[in-house]
């Protein structure tokens, strides 16, 4: 077991620094070099040249490679352009809205999904299993940024049930912690900040959660019918088992199985979605960064810290998810 | 002792016989086919299809007017925060530039297409070449293919197209288009890999490969032909995803700069957005229009796979 | 009174936009107290169908079951499926023919024997996974107490039927159907169990239904013989009888086609005329009629009657083969 986990966080490490390597020769590939993209083409020679010196691009390649690669193993990656602080700093800000957002949205899409897969399946072929599929294929099918303008319309501008952007009123008097403001409330019990960080936060996770909850219900339910059809179920039914029995005990645990692989994969959705949500919302999380470093001028420190920050949680996200397998299905248990 | 059997009897036998067996030799991709046109979903997501394909094809015969002619008598009622609707001879009333939304709408329909169609085209035509050298040659080949796949699949999608299209020096339609395609390259490679890797220790190629057929010929006629099924099915899908994911490229402004271009991402992901509180029928019609039409792709594509699959048979 | 009396069972399948199916066409037989009882047939004869009907499960979608499943003054097709739960496991048991696909792969053994016994026992987990271990080790499993931990996958096909068979006569069962449960075995291990499963029938007193497509099993193992085509029986015998005078060709033609160690080498097998693709449909005449070597006119036109023979015995046929050419 200790052997397959070494192995695939090598397998990782070498996937991730292929990827910053790509992104690194990408850059230096573009016309002009990553000066030109800074600077804009009407910069004059001086401070082009001035610059090149400053960040070290008159040095050969593979000296440049050397010292990116040092940097990226400490963690080291410069200062961002548009506001001159360590990346590490701004990414460390933002950091904590996102991942507040992510697990709000992911608690949404597996709290509804599972139950609501499971009993579309069970209905199969009546009206809420037919109508579960309408809406779940509606929800794969819509451009998510727009469902957001449609429920900050509906729900704030109208029936202002809901405020329409942003991660806590302006004025709350709250305590900075850990970032995560809702636990923060709680932390520090402020429990007014931790409730209007709720208020603020479920509209963009009911957003972000659309496309993993659609695709989690139609999993499970694809899932939850092909176990029904399997021998060992006859098998449990020829015992006399009751129904719940075989519901909980043979029925799920097999069905979750192709689930849990989609609620990996289904991260790397959130991260994406997260870009689209935090600027319908103004969340002013990573996506918010994101959207912020390629807009006008490219943030390239940022965004390339971006690019391997997605990365690394997206491939340590899956194989979490491939170790949990061993835990659920002992067909896969290393003996 | 047996008397002999008459021949109306005889007759009879082979009649009823006849009548209750199937046609013999039904040909998997005709049971499929068969099994399609039976199958609801299939019918709507065909006939969404078709006439967003007749809409494309036809725009200027459908179209009222031009779609980058910009109306006087709109851009006139034009202010900040009032965009004319519906008025004579404009039915959907104007875009924020004075020009005619239906008829922006109804060429969109022609973008849209040639948008998702090419994204899908490119990334499936290298992902298949890519996919099928790997399969068919395999050692260092296979190997070093498939690490350059888990590097592109080990940023999500939609982020690996942003990034993308953020180190592109500029943005322009061929971005968007290649962008979107370089991300479905690994989903094509991998797919076809897998699936030529399950045949080469297949029976058939087993056989095939007893009797002797040359190695280019059982890649070319027996394995890769059973692999482009798959390879289909993935193609209709990819096609929804493909416009959702120029459209969230739009939305984020790394769409395609050209003002005169009528697609819908572009209109729903710029103006629709912008202008959402002022006239938020700039971004409900080229939203529908990109869920109806990656509904009727995504209803095809699984209708495909479910006949396709041998378990659905009879 | 016998322990099941199956009357009239008929079985339809109805799928949406398909024909009718009827898989099972009017089948009757019973079981006596302690006996064994054959189905054979050739696959598509309905045997399966007829045992998962009398089981109640089949899904209820698509399938209509009719006629009457008699389990001692029960009929089993009218109590409410929430009911039959509870003599399924433990008045009748059953084993089917995948040992592998029909265990749980994801739940230890011992919880998969020890389920059954919670259920209709009343026993708690651990007092059913001490008797879980008792009866691994009275089907011959080698280790039973680290068995009990074990998944399925980590046991052979041998062992993994021996399991089910634990399961199935976990309860002590009066009735055991046994749906083909050797096909998928090495042909050693297929003796292993047969013996084993007469065994356990002969000690404990359970009546046995042995579905099966292969004569040898029915010759070691059966006391009546029921055999099925097209979804109808159409010849009943004691095991002696129906070897020694087979009267239906159908019944005549697989004795002939089993090979056999006593005729001359080089004489060809006995095959029967094509396939059950073949078949036209009972109410206009024998099903078999088209593939028989006694085909004659009054086999076709309308449905041919089963006749009681001796014994208890009986035949559906019109011109069936006289007793003097017998094997």
């Amino acid at each position: 077991m200790l052997r397959v986990i070494s192995r695939r966080l090598v397998q990782l490490v070498v996937t991730l620094l292929a990827l910053m390597t790509l992104v690194f020769f990408w850059l230096r590939s573009l016309p002009g070099g990553p000066v030109d993209a800074l600077l804009g083409e009407r910069a004059t020679p001086q401070t082009r040249e001035l610059l090149t010196r400053a960040l070290g691009y008159d040095q050969p390649i593979w000296v440049q490679y050397g010292r990116f690669l040092k940097n990226v193993v400490t963690g080291n990656f410069g200062n961002s352009i548009r506001t001159g602080e360590p990346v590490t700093e701004v990414i460390s800000r933002a950091f904590p809205a996102t991942v507040e957002l992510a697990v709000a949205a992911i608690i949404i899409a597996i709290g509804l999904g599972v139950p609501l897969g499971y009993l579309a399946a069970r209905h199969r072929g009546r009206l809420l299993d037919n109508a579960t599929i309408i809406v779940t294929l509606v929800g794969i099918s819509i451009p998510i940024f727009f469902l957001g303008y449609l429920l900050k319309d509906w729900l704030t501008q109208g029936l202002h049930l809901f405020p329409p952007s942003g991660r806590i009123s302006t004025g709350m008097d709250n305590t900075d912690v850990t970032g995560f403001f809702v636990l923060d409330g709680l932390l520090t019990r402020e429990l007014d900040a931790s409730a209007d960080a709720l208020w603020h936060l479920v509209l963009p996770a009911v957003t972000l959660a659309t496309i993993p909850l659609a695709i989690i219900i139609r999993i499970t339910r694809a899932s939850v019918l092909d176990v029904l059809d399997e021998d060992y179920i006859r098998t449990a039914d020829a015992k006399g088992l009751r129904n719940p029995t075989i519901r909980k005990r043979h029925v799920l645990r097999n069905a979750l199985l192709p689930v849990v692989t989609i609620i990996g994969l289904q991260t790397g959705a959130l991260l994406a979605g997260a870009v689209l949500t935090e600027k319908v919302y103004n969340w002013g999380g990573l996506g918010t960064l994101i959207t912020d470093s390629i807009g006008g001028s490219r943030d390239y420190p940022v965004l390339q810290a971006l690019i391997l920050l997605a990365a690394a949680v997206f491939v340590v996200v899956n194989l979490l998810v491939d170790l949990s397998y061993a835990v659920i299905d002992p067909r896969v248990r290393v003996r | 002792m047996t008397r002999a059997l008459s021949d109306h009897k005889r007759r009879r036998i082979d009649e009823l016989i006849a009548r209750t067996s199937e046609p013999g030799g039904v040909s998997l991709l005709r049971d499929a086919g068969r099994r399609l046109l039976r199958n609801p979903t299939a019918i709507v997501g065909g006939t969404i299809i078709l006439l967003f394909l007749v809409i494309a094809i036809f725009a200027p015969l459908v179209a009222p007017h031009d779609p980058i002619q910009r109306f006087p008598e709109l851009t006139q009622k034009l202010t900040v925060d009032s965009i004319p609707g519906a008025t004579a001879g404009h039915p959907l009333g104007s875009d924020p530039l004075g020009r005619d939304f239906a008829s922006r709408m109804i060429f969109g329909a022609r973008q849209t297409l040639f948008v998702g169609v090419l994204a899908t085209l490119i990334g499936l035509l290298i992902g298949v070449l890519l996919g099928a050298l790997a399969g068919a040659i395999g050692g260092w080949v296979d190997n070093l293919l498939m690490r350059l796949t888990d590097v592109m699949l080990a940023l999500p999608s939609l982020l690996l197209a942003i990034t993308l299209v953020a180190l592109a020096s500029r943005s322009t339609q061929w971005t968007v288009i290649i962008a979107v395609a370089i991300v479905n390259v690994p989903i094509f490679a991998r797919l076809l890999r897998g699936s030529m890797l399950a045949q080469r220790e297949s029976d058939h190629v087993l056989a095939a490969r007893a009797l002797g057929v040359k190695r280019r010929d059982i890649v070319l006629r027996h394995m890769l032909p059973n692999s482009l099924t798959a390879v289909i099915v993935q193609a209709t899908l990819t096609f929804a995803v493909a416009i959702l994911d120029a459209a969230a490229l739009s939305f984020l402004g790394l769409g395609d700069p050209d003002i005169n271009r009528a697609e819908w991402g572009l209109m729903l992901g710029v103006d629709g957005v912008r202008y959402f509180e002022v006239r938020p029928e700039l971004a409900y019609f080229p939203a529908l229009a990109i869920i109806l039409v990656a509904l009727g792709f995504t209803l095809l594509g699984e209708s495909i796979r479910e006949a396709l699959d041998p378990k659905n048979r009879r | 009174m016998p322990l099941l009396d199956v009357r009239d069972l008929s079985v339809t399948f109805e799928r949406r936009g398909t024909r009718p199916v009827r898989a099972v066409d009017g089948v009757s037989f019973t079981v006596e107290p302690g006996q064994t009882v054959g189905l054979v047939g050739e696959s598509g004869c309905g045997k399966s169908v007829t045992s998962l009907a009398i089981m109640g499960l089949l899904p209820r979608r698509g399938n209509k079951v009719t006629g009457e499943v008699r389990f001692e003054d029960t009929d089993l097709l009218t109590l409410r499926p929430k009911d039959l739960r509870d003599w399924r496991g433990r008045d009748i048991g059953m084993i089917f023919q995948d040992p592998l696909s029909s265990l749980n792969p994801v739940i230890p053994l011992g919880v998969q024997v020890a389920e059954v016994l919670e259920r209709h026992q009343g026993r708690t987990r651990q007092a059913a996974l001490r008797e879980a271990r008792e009866l691994l080790d009275a089907v011959g499993i080698p280790d039973p107490a680290r068995r009990l931990k074990e998944f399925p996958h980590q046991l052979s096909g041998g062992m993994r039927q021996r399991a089910l068979i634990a399961i199935a006569l976990a309860c002590k069962p009066r009735l055991l159907i046994a749906d083909e449960p050797t096909t998928a075995l090495d042909v050693t291990i297929q003796a292993q169990i047969l013996t084993l499963l007469k065994e356990l029938v002969d000690d404990s007193g359970t009546a046995l239904v042995m579905i099966t497509h292969d004569l040898g099993v029915v010759a070691g193992l059966c006391d009546t013989v029921n055999v099925l085509y097209a979804g109808k029986v159409v010849e009943r015998a004691y095991r002696h009888d129906l070897f020694a005078e087979p009267r239906h060709p159908y019944t005549h033609g697989l004795l002939q086609s089993v090979p056999r160690l006593d005729v001359d080498r080089g004489e060809r097998l006995h095959q029967i005329r094509g396939s059950v693709s073949d078949n036209i449909p009972w109410p206009e005449g024998c099903a078999f009629a088209p593939r028989c070597d006694r085909l004659v006119d009054d086999c076709i036109g309308e449905t041919v009657p089963l006749e009681p023979t001796f014994r208890g015995g009986a035949l559906r046929c019109t011109n069936p083969v006289p007793k003097e050419v017998a094997v």
